[in-house]
């Protein structure tokens, strides 16, 4: 690994944007939240478990997760169209196969979970603040869950693997080998429930960057434990 | 005597040693962990989580109220809060009434206090057959979460009781957290919907009772 | 759970004594927070905040051609999202009435004061103006979406400054701003929607009073001066009625033009 490399906005390679949490944010929710990673925001509300609508969709042997994610227009530097696209579309899946092997579905036969995330500010890893909002929402919606989930994205910088990119990092950086992204998420005892990667990769240095993600997913779970601790006397 | 602590989904509660699992956990190989957002509390040896916030999951003899949102030539459709719609059937009113004349006893807007007594695959079935059920005339409602219930309730009863007697309502709290208050002026309904709000907000701290007397006091003074 | 009859019932009777649930008078506003750069990617953004009800107003701009009836000036569009998330009862899917409404009637109460001096919008006449897109989310509703939505359009419009422009390569340099303002006017417009429950007109409703209101007029206004107007619902008003309300406006809106002011946020205007 290459010591001298330095990332445009100073951070150290194992170093994750300065995040906060905070649970409780939307009164008429069941339960909600919000997960902000350096200048990346997400919202998240929970309603449910509720009738399942259109009937012809329920599941009557357990619940359903809906998710849908969504970047408000004015999110990112080039406006965004309102409403869904084919982005925003695989990712509400992404996002729901990530928190379902938590959320203990088998109490609601026929019934759905809405899940509902926005991105009132986009920088890069919104998908892993959008994960990580969710999880709180749910846990404050009082749905029985195995587990938190937390999300955060390694990567690879030219040589060098590091942890959250951001926008420029993303999408921007062309250095030598350029730019990588793998958005992971953790269960908070270490099992992985989602995981993407966009760039190139070795083998072994894909083992060593889940292994650095791990460590941090594990800082995103105290905030997240922290929030939804904090939150007890307010909302609902 | 009990302890309480806040506790998150996949939290581990305690050792196992000799506990035991109760609701909202389950025990893994070196713990008892919490699978909901709450209070572990521990009574004995057992350990359960209490949870303070979600949706209304009805149970059979529960006294709820609710609110008429369709008729049917069998009976009226009542939102209870709870994740589906329960059914009041004709057969379930204590008196005849015509077929034609089903919005006569209950029109759609109106409220109702009503009984679960059978929950199954089709659905929640509601009862108004018992004492002190049927639609409300007067008054106003209010809605506060149903695991907050409990708290506003008290033990034995003790927390209402204070409530009735600083505001000199009648208050009805339903096991669904819709709650109907009813006195002598709008103003008296309100202060005790107010006090019933700052009881669901300190659910969690201890010697609640305490503190709503103390909250009276202060609230009168003012 | 929509407000059952006996809360209507009781909402009416404590209106005949002047009175509300949550101790207002019938004229008066909840309180004000708002708050602009909430969304730094956006050309002007801000979050507003009447007691629970809450909304994101995001402003972005983009070069387009003009009109054919106006060649040297800017266009703007309104669109409104009322969010799943921000209450049970909106679903997801395309914008219904409500949405549709509640943008139009934004975007007419902008539009008609001439609160943006579109002309200064001009890039090239007949070729190139700027299209100012402002849009807004619903983040929790408890009643009166319509006039927060429209407070923070205004503070989102003063809020923004204008992109860069590459006129040589005749495109937009999005993400950097020039430290140009939009340019608006010094009035800005205020809507205020009037209600009728019972007897009475309120304005500012909870949830629970907008559900119980079966009429209502949205006036849109500067210093006295009307320029856009929308009665909606399903009740007709008398003339005395509406008379109240138009000497209803005066005051309210002096309310609440202070409240925005002690925000702090539209001072310089």
């Amino acid at each position: 690994m290459t010591k001298e490399f330095k990332r445009q906005d100073g951070r150290k390679p194992d170093e994750i944007r300065e995040i906060s949490a905070k649970v409780g944010i939307i009164p008429n929710a069941d339960g909600s939240a919000m997960f902000q990673s350096g200048k990346t925001i997400a919202i998240a509300a929970v309603y449910g478990p509720k009738e399942h609508h259109p009937r012809n969709q329920r599941n009557p042997a357990r619940g359903t997760l809906r998710c849908t994610y969504n970047m408000m227009s004015f999110s990112v530097t080039d406006r965004i169209r309102p409403g869904p696209n084919r982005r925003s579309t695989e990712i509400s899946k992404i996002i729901e196969w990530a928190l379902e092997p938590v959320v203990m579905l088998d109490k609601y036969p026929g019934l759905v979970v809405d899940v509902h995330i926005h991105m009132t500010q986009a920088d890069a890893g919104t998908r892993c603040a959008g994960i990580n909002a969710a999880a709180m929402a749910l846990a404050h919606a009082g749905i029985p869950m195995k587990d938190l989930v937390s999300s955060i994205a390694a990567g690879k910088l030219d040589k060098t693997i590091v942890l959250d990119l951001d926008k420029y990092e993303d999408s921007e950086f062309e250095e030598g080998e350029g730019s990588t992204d793998i958005p992971i998420t953790f269960t908070g005892d270490g099992k992985l429930t989602h995981i993407q990667v966009d760039g190139h990769i070795t083998t072994e240095q894909l083992k060593q960057a889940i292994k650095m993600a791990r460590e941090a997913s594990k800082k995103i779970y105290e905030v997240q434990k922290k929030a939804l601790k904090d939150s007890l006397g307010g909302g609902k | 005597m009990t302890d309480r602590q806040i506790i998150i989904p996949g939290e581990k509660i305690v050792d196992s040693g000799d506990f035991l699992p109760g609701e909202g956990t389950e025990k893994r190989t070196d713990g008892i962990y919490a699978l909901r957002f709450g209070l572990a509390e521990t009574s004995g040896k057992l350990i359960k989580v209490i949870p303070l916030s979600g949706v209304y999951s009805p149970r059979r003899g529960n006294v709820v109220i609710g609110k008429v949102e369709e008729i049917n030539f069998n009976g009226w459709r009542i939102n209870i809060n709870a994740s589906e719609t329960a059914f009041l059937s004709l057969m379930e009113v204590p008196r005849y009434v015509n077929k034609d004349g089903l919005d006569e006893v209950m029109d759609i807007g109106d409220m109702v206090i009503a009984k679960v007594w059978g929950i199954n695959k089709r659905g929640i079935d509601l009862s108004i057959k018992s004492r002190g059920l049927g639609r409300i005339d007067e008054g106003i409602i209010m809605e506060i979460n149903p695991h907050k219930v409990p708290r506003v309730i008290g033990k034995e009863g003790s927390m209402i009781r204070l409530i009735k007697e600083n505001t000199g309502c009648s208050i009805t709290v339903g096991q669904n957290g819709l709650i109907w208050i009813t006195g002598n002026k709008v103003e008296d309904e309100l202060f005790a919907k107010k006090a019933i709000l700052h009881v669901a907000q300190k659910c969690f701290v201890s010697g609640l009772t305490e503190e709503m007397e103390k909250w009276f006091k202060e609230e009168k003074g003012k | 759970m929509k407000t059952p009859n006996i809360t209507k019932q009781r909402i009416e009777k404590y209106l005949e004594q002047g009175k509300r649930f949550d101790g207002r008078k019938l004229d008066e506003f909840r309180e004000l927070v708002i708050e602009t750069g909430v969304s730094k990617n956006a050309e002007g953004s801000a979050r507003v905040k009447l007691g629970k009800t809450d909304v994101i107003v995001g402003v972005k701009m983009d070069v387009s051609k003009p009109y054919a009836d106006s060649q040297d000036k800017g266009t703007m569009m309104v669109n409104v999202e009322l969010l799943p998330l921000s209450s049970p009862r909106f679903e997801n899917g395309p914008p219904k009435f409500p949405a549709i409404e509640l943008a139009r009637v934004i975007d007419r109460g902008i539009r008609e004061c001439k609160f943006i001096d579109f002309e200064k919008l001009c890039i090239k006449k007949g070729e190139k103006v700027w299209t100012v897109f402002i849009d807004i989310y619903s983040i929790n509703d408890d009643g009166n979406l319509l006039d927060a939505a429209g407070i923070g359009a205004v503070a989102a419009l003063k809020d923004a400054k204008i992109p860069k422009y590459d006129e040589e390569n005749e495109q937009v340099l999005f993400g950097e701003l020039t430290d140009k303002s939009l340019p608006v006017k010094k009035e800005f417009p205020i809507s205020i929607t009037f209600h009728k429950v019972g007897e009475n007109i309120i304005v500012d409703p909870t949830r629970e009073e907008e559900d119980v209101s079966e009429a209502r007029v949205t006036i849109g206004s500067s210093k006295g001066i009307i320029s856009s107007m929308q009665k909606g619902d399903l009740k007709a008003l008398d003339i005395e009625e509406f008379n109240k309300i138009l000497d209803m406006l005066e005051k309210t809106w002096n309310d609440i033009f202070k409240k925005i002011n002690r925000n702090k946020i539209l001072e310089s205007l």
